[in-house]
């Protein structure tokens, strides 16, 4: 019964040798893991109550044609029983190939593609520089770190409309444009400059994050090969891309995953700063929830299945990166 | 890359001047002047765009017209704590600040008494299931919010916890419960499997090792994970705009919004209500900002 430590003796399950029967095999198991079990089960509780059910039901109404006219309600003393009816898939090939899938689905499925790309690309080359330059032996490097840190402590709820005063229309951003006899966008307005400024408050709010763990992954690596290869005659560049790239590698993948699932699914930047003015800058996720939430009648049932789907992606994508990131790992070993 | 240069320093020198013409060579982790200048100069930039946005909206909180953030010019002269006395003393403010902590609060404490078991299971035991739930607790970070908020929503209308605290608590344990499982396994991980080996030596049981040893050991991870799930919890918006209908009830994040409305916006109270809520959540952010980073890569580099 050494299961709270088999992990520091060593032992992997596939050591035994003998494989018992099926009955055996549940009575042992049961007895060799049952702390793990006990000490897993109020999250597994949690998980199932307030995630698997509600996703299991949020599956079954992309199978109807629920919206809040025909849904369950109450009004005032009169309770109205739900009358959606059960449509299969209907609401999934509307979405995917109805007359209006390019409108709705395809575009803000490019736009959401193109948003996560570059966000997260833009979050870590400039996290990455900065944390390189935070690296650096500097006289203040404490007090850049901590400025540079802000945007991640100040709530996003509130930078958000910090930047929707400057962006105005003749806010601080277009005066001073204005005062350059540069041109001032209509970043609110138009179309372009809407994602333009998505884009740009995104990257605003995100870099820090980066910035900090990757400065936590350059610290950790070991100064001695950085001088090894300075024996051996590498320059500044070879340092970087043999010494520097390897010794990042395991915190980077793990913070380009984190961000580019945050990204895909951010919501409160886009929501905050356009609300329901600009239905070409929304991507998915405040699509769906405006589609869900933001018109009358709400359609409950394509807002779930546009969730349903955005959780396909993301899932898919995640297993597909997991393997790839193995695949590499394995490659390195050998 | 924080070892002294000096030693390095001195042969170099002998070196370079024995065979070339007296020139100042460097050694490891210095630069030249130029080098340290463009440093100083790209961090000065990116402090500057890192403040900004923030300090304006500080500066315009001062402005007394709720049309003074588009001619900032004039604030200069009329610079006023007004919005701020009229934002404590005659909005929601502080229903508001009550909202807002009792369901973070009530987050961050139901997130960490139910994750801290299980990130301590994962973080030491190998049980069958084992992969399949670290795959789950990363799943769940990837819930757009419009998979679960629709049934979400017709659940606690059903449940009557619409409009209500423990209604949005519930929703957000969905997220801050998994995530901390996920933190606090990466926090556990960094504990000395000795530790554990010592307390079973001793005669304890995997529970009695994990309440009376680790879990001392582990409070600032626990910390940690309580002041994440509180900040997601804090900032969340789409939830909290779509659950809480009565205005005494929004927390800040839907607050805040309510300043603005179809016919009238009020943006120089909004400014100043959201610099009373940015400060004292930014201060306290700066006391475990680098912990934060720890446990949140932790977990994920070992998962």
């Amino acid at each position: 019964m050494t299961v709270a430590i088999d992990r520091a003796t060593g032992k992997r399950r596939g050591d035994r040798t003998p494989r018992p029967g099926l009955g055996r095999r549940l009575k042992d198991g049961y007895q060799k893991h049952w702390y793990a079990y006990a000490m897993i089960a109020p999250v597994a509780v949690v998980i199932g109550v307030l995630v698997l059910y509600p996703l299991g039901y949020g599956l079954y109404l992309t199978l109807t044609d629920a919206n809040s006219l025909n849904s369950a309600r109450t009004i005032g003393v009169n309770e109205i029983e739900a009358t959606y009816k059960f449509v299969g898939l209907d609401n999934y090939a509307d979405i995917l190939w109805g007359p209006t899938a390019y409108d709705r689905f395809w575009s803000h499925f490019i736009w959401t593609i193109v948003w996560t790309a570059v966000c997260v690309g833009l979050h870590f080359f400039i996290g990455l520089g900065l944390a390189l330059l935070l690296n650096q032996k500097l006289r203040g490097r404490t007090f850049y770190r901590l400025i540079l840190v802000l945007p991640w402590a100040v709530p996003t709820f509130v930078t958000v409309f910090g930047w929707r005063f400057m962006l105005a229309d003749q806010g601080i951003i277009n005066s001073a444009l204005d005062w350059l006899h540069l041109p001032t966008p209509a970043w609110l307005e138009d179309t372009f400059w809407q994602r333009f400024s998505a884009i740009m408050v995104n990257t605003w709010c995100g870099v820090p994050f980066m910035m900090v763990s990757l400065l936590g992954g350059l610290q950790s690596i070991d100064n001695s090969l950085y001088e090894a290869s300075e024996m051996d005659g590498a320059n500044a560049w070879q340092r970087f891309r043999y010494v520097t790239l390897p010794g990042l590698r395991s915190v980077s993948s793990t913070v380009v995953l984190l961000g580019i699932i945050w990204t895909f699914n951010q919501f409160a930047v886009i929501f905050l700063l356009f609300g329901n003015t600009a239905p070409d800058a929304q991507i998915l996720v405040t699509w769906a929830y405006q589609l869900g939430f933001g018109q009358q009648p709400r359609d409950f049932a394509q807002s779930a299945a546009y969730g349903i789907l955005l959780l396909a992606i993301l899932i898919v994508f995640t297993s597909f990166y997991r393997r790839w990131l193995n695949r590499n790992e394995q490659q390195l070993a050998n | 890359m924080s070892t002294s240069t000096a030693p390095t320093e001195a042969p170099a020198e002998q070196v370079a001047a024995s065979t070339a013409p007296p020139r100042k060579v460097r050694g490891r982790g210095e630069r030249s002047r130029a080098a340290s200048l463009a440093s100083h100069g790209v961090l000065t930039l990116a402090s500057l765009v890192a403040l900004f946005p923030v300090a304006w909206l500080v500066y315009l909180s001062l402005g007394p017209d709720k049309n003074d953030y588009l001619h900032p010019g004039r604030i200069w002269s009329k610079m006023t704590f007004d919005n701020y006395a009229f934002v404590l003393q005659d909005t929601n403010f502080f229903d508001w600040l009550k909202s807002s902590l009792i369901v973070s609060l009530g987050t961050t404490v139901i997130g960490v008494m139910v994750a801290a078991t299980t990130g301590y299971a994962v973080s030491r035991m190998r049980f069958p299931g084992y992969k399949k739930l670290m795959w789950v607790l990363l799943v769940t970070q990837m819930f757009p919010i419009a998979v679960l908020i629709v049934p979400m929503y017709q659940i606690l209308s059903k449940l009557q916890l619409i409009d209500n605290y423990f209604g949005l608590i519930l929703v957000y344990c969905s997220t801050a419960v998994p995530y901390c499982a996920w933190l606090l396994k990466g926090y556990f991980d960094t504990i000395p499997f000795e530790i554990d080996e010592a307390g079973r030596v001793d005669g304890l049981t995997p529970f009695g090792t994990f309440f009376r040893l680790i879990l001392p050991l582990a409070r600032p991870g626990l910390a940690v994970a309580g002041f994440y799930s509180f900040i997601t919890a804090f900032g969340e918006v789409a939830f909290a705009s779509t659950f809480m209908l009565s205005d005494t009830k929004y927390t800040f994040a839907v607050g805040l919004q309510s300043f603005v409305s179809e016919h009238d916006a009020q943006r120089n109270l909004m400014a100043a209500t959201a610099v009373l809520v940015a400060i004292p959540v930014s201060a306290f952010f700066y006391l475990v900002q680098k912990n934060l980073v720890t446990g949140l890569t932790a977990g994920g580099t070992k998962g």
